[in-house]
């Protein structure tokens, strides 16, 4: 057995990680139209985030890492909030979330 | 380091599965859905990286609130989903070519970087915990040395919340509400009328 699949370090957190965020990427691309998909996109995103913080304060055995996930946590909550109540407001004044609809302010 | 290793593979395999299954559902309630799956699976390699506290706040918040709220707006709003996806196909090429650019730099860097090149001395460090659990010791720094990030962070949720009150009310016309300035700035001179009755002269 090859040991260094056996023996997870930070390098497979690491690479966990960026294809996650890749994943959240493409999403944004895939959706272009449907605004929740690509709100999902960006919580994806910010896990990836959130797993490369914590990788990284428990292999260098610094907490400051979960400190900050955390923060990145309450971060991601209030704008998934906001962004779903600009989202009903929107969806109540245009019966549609397309978002290439949303062009009113190019004048 | 057999089963650590298993149980890696184990959940990235299903948040990367599930995650792919979140941006190519057809369905957005199935997304959310697989959105869950993935943060349960989150928390789990949080749980194998040693960060307990950081893996239940995962569930309890992501799950709790955060998917929850995806999922009743999903469902509240009558949205047709199938003509959202029209079209869709014509940005996959450009979102194939930036993800793989991408992944292909976070892999060159991933290549050339070790963690030896790290020195900084711990700010927090992990290493002489002793009996003390994790969330014993995020809570004493937390609450001492980033307690003005902590209220900032509260400070931010309250505006979120302030802010979601007031773009989702709407006051629509023909609801009865009671009017407590208006009930108390009536005098006693609008509110009754002394009639005078004259006797035995009926109604």
């Amino acid at each position: 057995m090859n040991s260094a699949l056996l023996d997870i370090g930070i390098h497979h957190y690491l690479i966990l990680g960026a294809f996650l965020f890749t994943i959240g990427v493409f999403g944004m691309f895939l959706n272009r139209k449907n605004v929740i998909v690509i709100l999902m996109s960006i919580e994806l995103m910010l896990l990836a985030v959130n797993i490369n913080f914590v990788a990284f304060s428990a292999y260098l055995g610094d907490l400051t890492g979960q400190i900050f996930t955390m923060f990145i946590l309450t971060v991601a909550a209030a704008e998934a909030a906001i962004g779903l109540a600009i989202l009903v407001v929107f969806f109540r004044n245009r019966g549609t979330i397309a978002v290439d609809d949303i062009s009113g302010m190019k004048g | 380091m057999i089963i650590q290793a298993l149980a890696f593979y184990l959940f990235a395999g299903i948040l990367s599965l599930s995650a792919l299954a979140v941006i190519t559902a057809r369905n957005p309630v199935h997304s959310v859905l697989f959105l869950i799956l993935a943060f349960f699976n989150a928390s789990g390699l949080f749980l194998l990286l040693g960060a307990e506290f950081i893996a239940m706040i995962l569930v309890i918040v992501y799950v709790g609130a955060v998917a929850v709220l995806f999922l009743f707006v999903v469902m509240m709003l009558d949205i047709n989903f199938s003509d959202l996806r029209k079209g869709a196909m014509q940005y996959v090429p450009v979102g194939l070519l930036i993800g793989l650019i991408l992944l292909i730099e976070l892999a060159v860097i991933y290549q050339t970087w070790s963690l030896d090149a790290i020195t900084a001395a711990a700010s927090i460090s992990m290493a002489n915990m002793g009996e003390t659990t994790n969330t014993e010791l995020i809570g004493a720094n937390l609450y001492t040395n980033y307690v003005l990030p902590f209220q900032i962070a509260g400070l931010i949720l309250f505006v979120a919340m302030i802010g979601a009150i007031v773009l989702t009310h709407r006051s629509r016309p023909g609801v009865k509400r009671q009017k407590v300035a208006q009930q108390y700035a009536r005098q006693r001179d609008e509110a009754m009328e002394i009639v005078k009755v004259t006797p035995r002269t009926g109604a």
